[in-house]
């Protein structure tokens, strides 16, 4: 059991997705924008996250220990068709959800945090529970980012910031930052399994 | 008639890639593979090499094949192409260089969702002759390499105090070891970015003209 809370733990702060590992920098950077878009895009990446962790865990077992070149390739397709199954389950059971999330949820397929998470669960040979411990936690850290960085952001609009430093490279900044304020979890466990 | 010869002169598509439209500094595009491998100049090459394979074998591909894809699942087919060459990729390195396979990690396996190479099958590869496709996809690769070994060059130079493992400094050089942690990455960019943006904003001033679009602008000033 503590092993669990420390793969937890661990996934969404001291290695966190975006900040440490550099997964998910796509919607990181394009919307950030607002707390609210930032909040629901952060919660569609935990949903699909955990689906993804329970379909590579049935793939890793069952599938690519008789042909393990084949993870790439049966890694994508399996996301994308989740995507496209979960994008027609919430178009049908609840549009309103399906409208707020518009084109941010076919974008999840090409979100390197989903790939990122199936291929460091194999390669850590994590089981079933282990690999759901991990995708919520990196799906919680994803969304910390995301909305402490939208926070953030929707401040340094209103800054009387210079001319030159107005966009992308302002927001790279604030997210050095950001990251330089993570990595002070590193010392959170001695023995945090990296 | 001539704009549209420009347009598609050999130099003007192969260029557009290296600076104009340059994938990581201008489109921001590739940023994943952008900030995590680049803590070192020699991985950085590794990480370019493996994404121009990947990107000009796929674009190969994509453009001998556009009449023969469907246009209802014409992103599967792509991203199945790109996955191909991905592997090809994954296992080469693997057996070449494989302490630099082992530095990059994961980070090749996921050249797949780097929405640089999807981006070109779809806006060019599928719309143009195969020589032209090549063109394009071997420029864009190129931009990416260069962006990339550039922040490689920052972050190893100023990180470690040395260049392709050689010393640069002597021993008293005290290393800003943030460059080359997860922070580094995200600074070195910025950085870039900002410089980018002040040269343009020089060149703005300097000229005074009325103000358009800022893409035509940047081109201008670079």
């Amino acid at each position: 059991m503590s092993e669990i809370s420390l793969i937890l733990v661990s996934a969404m702060l001291v290695n966190n997705f975006t900040l440490a590992q550099f997964l998910g920098l796509c919607p990181f950077m394009g919307v950030s924008g607002r707390v609210e878009t930032a909040l629901r895009m952060g919660m569609a990446n935990i949903f699909v996250l955990v689906l993804t962790s329970i379909c590579a865990w049935f793939l890793n077992t069952f599938v690519l220990e008789y042909a393990p070149f084949l993870q790439t390739i049966s890694f994508i397709v399996v996301i994308a068709s989740l995507v496209q199954l979960v994008e027609m389950v919430i178009k049908k059971f609840s549009p309103s959800l399906f409208r707020q999330l518009g084109i941010y949820l076919p974008l999840i397929t090409t979100n390197c945090a989903i790939l990122g998470l199936a291929l460091n669960q194999s390669n850590k040979g994590y089981d079933f529970f282990q690999g759901l411990a991990y995708a919520v936690g990196a799906g919680a850290g994803l969304t910390l980012a995301l909305v402490l960085m939208a926070s953030i952001r929707e401040e340094a609009d209103l800054a009387p910031v210079p001319r030159v430093a107005k966009g992308m490279g302002l927001v790279l900044i604030i997210a050095g930052s950001l990251s330089l304020a993570f990595m002070g979890f590193s010392g959170l466990f001695t023995t945090a399994a990296s | 008639m001539s704009a549209k010869k420009d347009k598609h002169a050999p130099s003007v598509v192969f260029g557009r890639g290296i600076w104009g439209d340059n994938p990581v500094l201008i489109q921001m595009l590739g940023l994943c593979p952008a900030l995590a491998v680049t803590n070192t100049v020699e991985n950085s090459l590794a990480m370019g090499l493996a994404t121009f394979f990947v990107l000009v074998c796929s674009s190969l591909l994509v453009s001998s094949l556009k009449s023969l894809i469907p246009g209802e699942v014409r992103i599967s087919t792509y991203i199945l192409i790109i996955a191909t060459f991905v592997t090809v990729a994954d296992m080469s390195l693997a057996a070449i260089v494989p302490e630099i396979h082992k530095a990059l990690g994961a980070f090749i396996a996921l050249i797949v969702v780097n929405c640089m190479i999807l981006g070109r099958q779809e806006a060019f590869a599928s719309k143009n002759p195969v020589g032209r496709s090549l063109l394009d996809a071997a420029g864009t690769g190129t931009g990416f390499m260069i962006a990339l070994v550039m922040m490689g060059t920052i972050r190893e130079v100023v990180g470690m105090g040395s260049f392709l493992g050689m010393p640069l400094f002597g021993p008293n050089y005290e290393p800003w070891v943030v460059m080359i942690l997860p922070p580094g990455g995200f600074l070195t960019l910025g950085g870039i970015l900002l410089f980018l943006a002040w040269r343009v904003q020089k060149k703005e001033q300097r000229s005074a003209s009325t103000p358009d679009d800022g893409a035509t602008r940047l081109e201008e000033a670079v």
